[in-house]
């Protein structure tokens, strides 16, 4: 990060009634999280508190002020996905992985977080990697898609 | 043109490999150098049969499905682009029976129509609706609706068109139209469904509001878990203002509209209006006190109508076919349709679009088919993680808002999730109270703390331990959250626990003889 890069999305969104939900995606869309170094400066711009800031960020699951991995995998432990097993597949998961939810593994290619509801809940259990949903996992479509992935 | 074939391109169709199906054909008819045009229509929500491939004939559509990647050689080979017979032959689409029980009305052109092409939209009733209602008044607009009997389809059920007369009848220099669009109850996709399959529609029903209310600005308020949905409604939202049925003097009326998507950020509580409000201003997603109405102090303080995706894309078809039309359908007070989404262990799973007053036996077995692990069903949630458990003594009884009220219980979206006899409630009820822990947004003390101590107070059940004193601890417990909470998250998870232990006390090791004391 540097301070221009933020600045370039701040300038974006500082005139847009409620900009702080939009500047954040777009803060994390590029970095692929929100560098706390940035508070600073999005603070002045946007005439908030620091505390302000971080208060906001820390309220939302979507937001991430640390590095993930290069893919990151969601699994639905939601109602739907619960009646079809999903607690049995996000162990396989973390095993597979060798890391917990909110991890990042080793070589840095997989992040991992839980998610509740994909909208998917027809084809449950259902993950996402980055912006692509699978339906109906198992277990080998599990060790498919890391294999792709990697 | 050549032969027409249909692959759908719904995130749940995509999410079983529909995007790879569409290549494989596409490729295969090249190299047999037959000519083809593939359209990437909406699903028709059998998710069941999905990717479910559709070729155009004489004899109107006919499906093909669930088609795999190792289906496509021999789809050729028996020339389905006419209509040819294999083994994954389904019929004439319209005439599946999944379909043909249907009423659908907002989802009318679900599936058959190309979700971005405007000229389909149009072909289909599109904009009908919005005609009839340039050429009417604010009130006229507001009193169709109220006439049609239209209640908020996310959940609450609050009567659409007083919600809009409240909107209507105060002063101000700006209001604005939200779409609630952060649908995080798990079992529900019919607002996904209705935004990736039929934009137009959305767009549609929220300019009419607009219309009603004098509201020139509006926002879909759009939850991050769907990113297909987010492409495909700016996109539609693109083509809309491009054909002037958004922005300024829309088809030279005079009358101004702006629409925007802005994503949410995964944050569950935020599906409640006022916490969707404050996050929307750029804020954390606390509730608000309730008065003021949102209607009359809403977003930046100005009068919001603030409605579920499924409430706003059914205006259309109320100013289109008129209020009378719609309200014939359904039962009591709970008029018009449902669009009813099947989930978890589920032979058939997928979008029933119903009048009111089907039963849950009919949804689980006629339609559904039965569990899909062939065991027997033992609890069905209804409405969402904040709805109760319903236990088999009451599958008979009738899904209208009403009716369910007095089980203590809720139709809410319309989610149905499955649960085989495998399931253990109490885990289940343990569940729920992690669900609030997770995604309470901390202002009530009996939610933000609640939620952890009935985790606690359950193992205690479960564990044996001083058991009868815990169970009355939980009835305590739930009776204050239910009391004491601003909003549904903490007032209602309380419904899904106690029903668990209600209809299950076994599964928490409790006696029932024991309990009744």
């Amino acid at each position: 990060m540097n301070e221009i890069n933020i600045q370039v999305h701040i300038d974006k969104f500082k005139d847009t009634p409620g900009g702080l939900l939009p500047l954040m995606h777009s803060i994390q869309d590029e970095f692929g999280y929100i560098p706390e170094e940035s508070y600073p400066l999005i603070s002045q711009s946007m005439n908030l508190s620091v505390a302000e800031i971080h208060g906001f960020v820390s309220f939302y699951h979507h937001f991430r002020t640390r590095k993930t991995g290069r893919n990151i995998i969601q699994v639905c432990r939601a109602e739907s996905c619960q009646a079809m097993n999903v607690r049995h597949l996000e162990q396989y998961i973390k095993n597979k992985l060798g890391i917990d939810y909110h991890e990042m593994t080793e070589d840095q290619k997989f992040s991992l977080e839980p998610v509740y509801c994909l909208g998917n809940c027809a084809c449950s259990p259902s993950i996402m990697i980055n912006d692509e949903v699978y339906g109906r996992v198992t277990e080998e479509k599990v060790d498919q898609l890391i294999k792709d992935y990697k | 043109m050549g032969f027409k074939i249909f692959v759908p391109i719904d995130s749940t169709s995509l999410s079983l490999g529909a995007d790879d199906v569409a290549d494989l054909i596409a490729a295969t008819a090249k190299k047999r150098n037959i000519d083809v045009t593939i359209i990437r229509n909406g699903s028709r929500g059998m998710f069941w049969l999905e990717p479910l491939v559709e070729v155009q004939t004489d004899d109107g559509r006919l499906a093909y499905g669930p088609i795999e990647m190792n289906d496509v050689d021999s789809l050729f080979d028996c020339e389905f682009y006419l209509g040819g017979q294999h083994p994954k032959y389904l019929g004439p689409t319209e005439e599946l029976t999944w379909l043909k029980k249907q009423e659908r009305l907002t989802f009318a052109r679900t599936g058959i129509t190309d979700p971005l092409s405007i000229d389909d939209y149009i072909a289909h009733d599109g904009f009908n609706g919005l005609l009839k209602s340039l050429k009417m008044t604010n009130q006229q607009i507001v009193d169709e609706v109220k006439e049609s009997g239209l209640r908020g389809r996310g959940g609450a059920a609050f009567p659409t068109g007083i919600k809009w007369q409240t909107v209507l009848d105060v002063e101000s220099d700006q209001k604005y139209i939200v779409c609630n669009a952060d649908e995080g109850d798990s079992g529900t996709y019919s607002d996904r469904m209705a935004m990736e399959n039929d934009p137009f529609m959305l767009i549609e029903g929220m300019v009419i509001a607009g219309l009603a209310v004098n509201a020139d600005h509006g926002y879909i308020y759009l939850r991050s878990e769907y990113p297909h949905a987010l492409v495909t409604l700016n996109k539609a939202i693109k083509i809309a203002e491009e054909n002037n049925y958004l922005g300024k003097n829309i088809l030279n009326s005079g009358k101004n509209f702006n629409l925007e998507v802005r994503r949410a950020a995964g944050a569950y509580i935020c599906g409640e209006e006022t916490s969707l409000l404050e996050s929307l201003e750029g804020k954390r997603g606390l509730v608000r006190y309730k008065p003021p109405l949102p209607a009359i102090k809403g977003l930046f303080g100005k009068p919001t109508v603030v409605n579920n995706v499924i409430s706003l894309a059914t205006i259309p078809i109320i100013m289109s076919k008129g209020a009378k039309y719609y309200a014939n359908f359904g039962v009591g007070r709970s008029k018009g349709t449902l669009p009813i989404q099947l989930a978890g262990n589920l032979k058939n799973t997928g979008l029933i679009e119903k009048a009111f007053g089907i039963t849950l036996r009919e949804l689980l077995y006629d339609f559904g088919g039965g569990s899909a692990s062939g065991k027997k069903i033992k609890a069905v949630q209804v409405g969402g993680p904040l709805g109760a458990f319903i236990a088999e003594e009451h599958f008979d009884i009738e899904l209208d808002y009403e009716a369910y009220s007095k089980l203590n219980a809720v139709v809410g979206h319309g989610g149905i999730v499955a649960f085989d006899e495998t399931v253990n409630m109490a885990e289940m009820a343990r569940y729920s109270f992690e669900f609030c822990a997770i995604e309470s947004c901390g202002k009530c003390t009996p939610c933000r703390i609640g939620s952890t101590r009935g985790m606690e107070v359950i193992d205690k059940i479960t564990a044996n331990d001083e058991q009868a004193k815990n169970v009355q601890l939980l009835e305590n417990l739930c009776d204050t959250m239910v009391n004491g909470s601003l909003c549904a998250m903490g007032g209602m998870t309380p419904f899904p626990v106690m029903s668990a232990l209600k209809y299950f006390p076994k599964d928490f090791g409790v006696d029932t003889n024991a309990s009744d004391t």
